[in-house]
């Protein structure tokens, strides 16, 4: 049984043009990191919050997340008080905003277990000193008694990260974990996230903007647009060769650190906000590859290429080896210029 | 703002009196108070047509009479018809109020928009001068001013206007501030525009609104300031028709059996006060839910 | 000056900036200098704390230094800019482009009247030469007549952040600052800025000086590159040679903190301790 698993999970608010998801299947088993990519209005983060039972206030939902067999959508309050405090654990990308800046770093950590457990103070403090040092701060005792704002971002989110650790959760949520932070604490607190993953044979649900973040540190990445999960497949195999226009668009719009230097071809247009929707493929729009006549007529179902889960109405083609032309080149050389 | 001692003008920031009768209410209860401030402001804009009787005096055999069909209030002690008073009264007693606000408003925002703009020692030095102002009660000023340059309204009106001031000043520094710290305004710096402009013309519209919604719930107590001084005998002076000369007048009237000249009036000032300040809360509710 | 055959566009020497915070003096910018060429960019990269966005801020007289000069085409940047010509001439020398999209246009004006307003403020009286001048700015970071009318909340971030560019470009400035510009953007909205901006480069001849933390993006966009650790610099050389071989064991850091497929992020953090050795994690 995986410890997170999404089963054709739909959200939709009224008064929007198209669902918020629409038919996410995912699952996490115990020791994989899997990554969940998107842009701004993907709908990456909404699918991050229901595995903890959270769903937009008035949301009209469909299908079934599951955290450890326990099905969210529906749930009664105790079974999602389970799932919140002893299965899942979220971590968000802001940490000064996850903790109460007037109050110790060791309250914070603390409570949950004296107020959820019973814990006597020493215990719990002993603990939370121990999850420190865990997450790789020096000096815990110390720590303890420092306020939020004695500390930089990056050792905060390591509070955070043993916050979440505190009840022993089995699964990491993790939305956006580095993004506020500079790139050598990204790759630090990243380390920190892995090393423990591996040590506890934690399940990592990592959601990120960053296709090349996602490549470095997950098993597996789903590449999210417009509310649906448009690709997914093991790493290697993506960016080796990307299925899907949009995953091969995101690969070519972030100029690489080395190698040959070409004018970047980027994705034309913008993400799909709430307020629009597509009657075919939501991608069809920004697409070079759309065809007239198939690909806005009605939205691709996900079909199985090789190690991969495509939702596209032209993959078979566009990835179809062709003696001139392979298919990952193809999308890069796409001569349509960005508007 | 929390070192200085409550005032009712801090209500919008600080306590919410009314806050539960919006729970009653909602979105009638502010459109009810929205139809009573119209209706008020318009019986002062058309008091000379619309009352029944002379309002100023009254015929001699007509001394505290009760409600009736000629009389729909009543008349008080001095033989004049109630309505008639209240009337004409609305005009004095909106006026008063109208020109502290109006006065306030405009000094406070010029002072809040330099000191927020220049910062450094001025700002500091400005925060220190308007701490002294804000020691002063409103009203003590008010009485001051009578002491020093006599009765009527033109004196009580400008030194509660300069006590008000500082509640505006600090509102528009600290709207001020933060929004010099954006983006969009060092835009405007680094194109030459100058301070004056920026400071005018495109960072006042932005924090208009709040502004706005602070004087509304100003003008409120503003009226019930200037109705008590005129209630101790230092505002209005009679005969010219105020509510809270009126109720002074009608103390007497209460005590022989026909307060109608007392409690109209008194329910004329509640009805305003609170009807500014559901409007004046509600319009900043719905600019915090615009932001968030 | 007056005798170099290829004059500079910028000019910085000795740049120094300090913040007293509860007594303790923080040197925020340390002696910094470099110049840019006609035509040039400069990438100025660093994380939180370097100074790069302190930099910025002196570059465009938002901050005034306690040391050291800024020369923009020979001429120095005034400390204290009084009156309208000095306003304006200051405005003509260096403009900026800054990283929220959302914050950095006034909510309450139509893209092509903020535009309109630089233009007229910089003396173009005849309305219609505006119009057309709007119109064509626009038309040069790739937005029409519905974006000109739009407020700035009805346009994508990527939207906004090319008016922006417009904006700045409106002024017609020697230099121009982008702090962390295209960091906000989603990824395939940010190949498009970036496209943009080399446009931009190519067309007009304008000096970018672009702060950013990504070493990819400068790459793309800047020849030469100058790495900021707590205002020092410690490096400031051609891009392709810094990435290639860089020299500072914190450029090295940086480098091997981008990830990609087969990263180790575990090395990195005792690269950093090494680096550090007294200090904190991060």
């Amino acid at each position: 049984m995986p410890l997170l698993e999404y089963d054709a999970l739909g959200v939709t608010l009224p008064g929007t043009a198209r669902p918020i998801l629409d038919g996410i299947d995912l699952h996490v088993g115990a020791g994989e990191v899997v990554a969940l990519v998107g842009e701004s209005g993907s709908g990456k983060s909404v699918t991050a919050r229901a595995a903890l039972g959270l769903f937009p206030a008035g949301a009209d939902i469909t299908g079934q997340v599951r955290v450890a067999g326990t099905g969210l959508v529906g749930a009664d309050a105790a079974s999602l008080r389970d799932v919140r405090t002893n299965r899942a654990a979220m971590i968000y990308q802001d940490p000064r905003a996850a903790l109460n800046p007037v109050r110790r770093v060791g309250d914070f950590l603390t409570e949950p277990l004296r107020l959820a457990h019973g814990w006597s103070r020493n215990r719990a403090a002993a603990r939370a000193a121990e999850l420190l040092a865990a997450v790789g701060l020096p000096d815990p005792g110390r720590h303890l008694n420092q306020y939020p704002h004695e500390l930089s971002g990056g050792m905060l989110q390591r509070v955070v990260i043993a916050a979440a650790l505190t009840t022993e959760p089995r699964l990491l949520l993790c939305d956006e974990p580095t993004t506020a932070l500079d790139v050598s604490t990204q790759a630090e607190i990243l380390a920190v996230l892995g090393r423990l993953q591996r040590e506890r044979g934690l399940g990592l649900l990592l959601i990120t903007h960053d296709i090349e973040l996602a490549a470095a540190v997950s098993d597996r990445i789903h590449v999210m647009y417009a509310g649906r999960i448009v690709e997914a497949a093991p790493v290697a195999d993506l960016f080796a060769a990307p299925r899907h226009p949009y995953t091969a668009g995101l690969l070519g719009s972030s100029p690489p650190l080395h190698g040959p230097l070409a004018r970047l071809t980027p994705i034309p247009g913008a993400p799909m906000g709430l307020l629009e929707s597509a009657p075919g493929c939501a991608f069809a729009p920004r697409c070079h590859f759309a065809e007239p006549g198939r690909c806005d007529q009605s939205p691709p179902p996900p079909e199985r290429h090789g190690p991969a889960e495509v939702a596209c109405h032209r993959t078979a083609e566009l990835t179809a080896p062709a003696a001139n032309a392979p298919a990952p080149a193809a999308f890069h050389a796409s001569g349509k210029e960005d508007s | 703002m929390s070192a200085h001692p409550a005032h009712p003008a801090l209500a919008a920031g600080a306590r919410r009196p009314l806050a539960r009768l919006r729970v009653l209410g909602g979105g009638r209860l502010r459109r009810a108070c929205l139809a009573l401030l119209t209706l008020f402001v318009l019986v002062a804009l058309l008091a000379p047509w619309l009352t029944p009787h002379d309002p100023t005096f009254g015929k001699l055999g007509d001394t505290l009479l009760g409600p009736g069909a000629d009389h729909w209030l009543g008349t008080d002690q001095g033989g004049r018809d109630t309505l008639s008073a209240l009337i004409a009264g609305t005009r004095t007693s909106l006026a008063g109020p109208l020109g502290v606000v109006v006065f306030s408003t405009l000094l406070g925002t010029a002072v809040g928009l330099f000191t927020a703009w220049r910062g450094g020692w001025i700002d500091a030095m400005a925060g220190r001068a308007l701490d002294i102002v804000f020691a002063f009660p409103a009203l003590l000023l008010a009485i001051l001013a009578v002491a020093l340059f006599g009765k009527g309204m033109t004196a009580p009106v400008i030194a509660m206007a300069i006590a008000y001031t500082p509640y505006t000043a600090r509102l528009v520094r600290g709207l001020a501030v933060q929004e010099k710290a954006r983006p969009y305004i060092a835009a405007y710096r680094v194109q030459g525009h100058s301070a004056p402009f920026i400071t005018v013309r495109r960072m006042l519209p932005n924090i208009a609104p709040t502004l706005l919604a602070q004087s509304t719930v100003n003008f409120g107590y503003a009226l019930l300031d200037l109705a008590a001084l005129s209630f101790l005998g230092l505002g209005v002076q009679p005969p010219t028709p105020d509510w809270g000369a009126m109720i002074n007048q009608g103390q007497a009237a209460v005590l022989q059996g026909q307060p109608l000249s007392a409690i109209a009036p008194a329910v004329a000032v509640v009805l305003v006060v609170v009807a500014f300040n559901v409007v004046g809360e509600s319009l900043g509710d719905r600019l915090a839910g615009r932001d968030s | 000056m007056t005798t170099d055959p290829t004059p500079a566009l910028l000019q910085v020497s000795g740049l120094r900036k300090t913040y007293r915070t509860g007594g303790a003096e923080v040197v925020a910018v340390d002696d910094l200098s470099f110049t840019l060429r006609p035509g040039a960019a400069l990438g100025i990269v660093g994380e939180s704390g370097s100074g790069k966005t302190t930099t910025a801020r002196m570059l465009i007289g938002l901050e005034r230094p306690d040391a050291g000069r800024i020369l923009v085409q020979g001429e120095p940047l005034a400390d204290f800019v009084r009156g309208r010509a000095a306003r304006l001439a200051r405005a003509k020398a260096v403009q900026i482009v800054f990283q929220d999209p959302y914050l950095s246009l006034d909510a309450r004006m139509g893209i092509g009247a903020t535009i309109d307003g630089a233009l007229r403020l910089h003396g173009l009286r005849d309305p219609a030469a505006r119009a057309a001048r709007v119109r064509e700015l626009l038309a040069q970071v790739g937005l029409g007549d519905r974006e000109a009318a739009a407020l700035p909340r009805h346009l994508s971030g990527g939207q906004r952040q090319r008016a922006a560019i417009a904006r700045a470009l409106a002024v017609e400035p020697a230099v121009l600052v982008l702090d962390e510009a295209v960091s906000a953007l989603d990824v395939s909205v940010q190949a498009q800025v970036l496209n943009l901006l080399s446009d931009i480069r190519r067309d007009t001849g304008i000096g970018l000086v672009f702060v950013s933390h990504d070493l990819a993006v400068v790459r793309y966009v800047c020849d030469e590159a100058l790495v900021l650790y707590r205002g020092r610099t410690l490096e400031h050389r051609p891009v392709a040679e810094l990435l290639a071989a860089p020299r500072d064991p914190y450029t090295r850091l940086l480098l091997a903190s981008v990830p990609r497929p087969g990263w180790d992020p575990d090395s990195i953090s005792s690269r950093r301790r090494s680096l550090d050795p007294k200090g904190l994690p991060a």
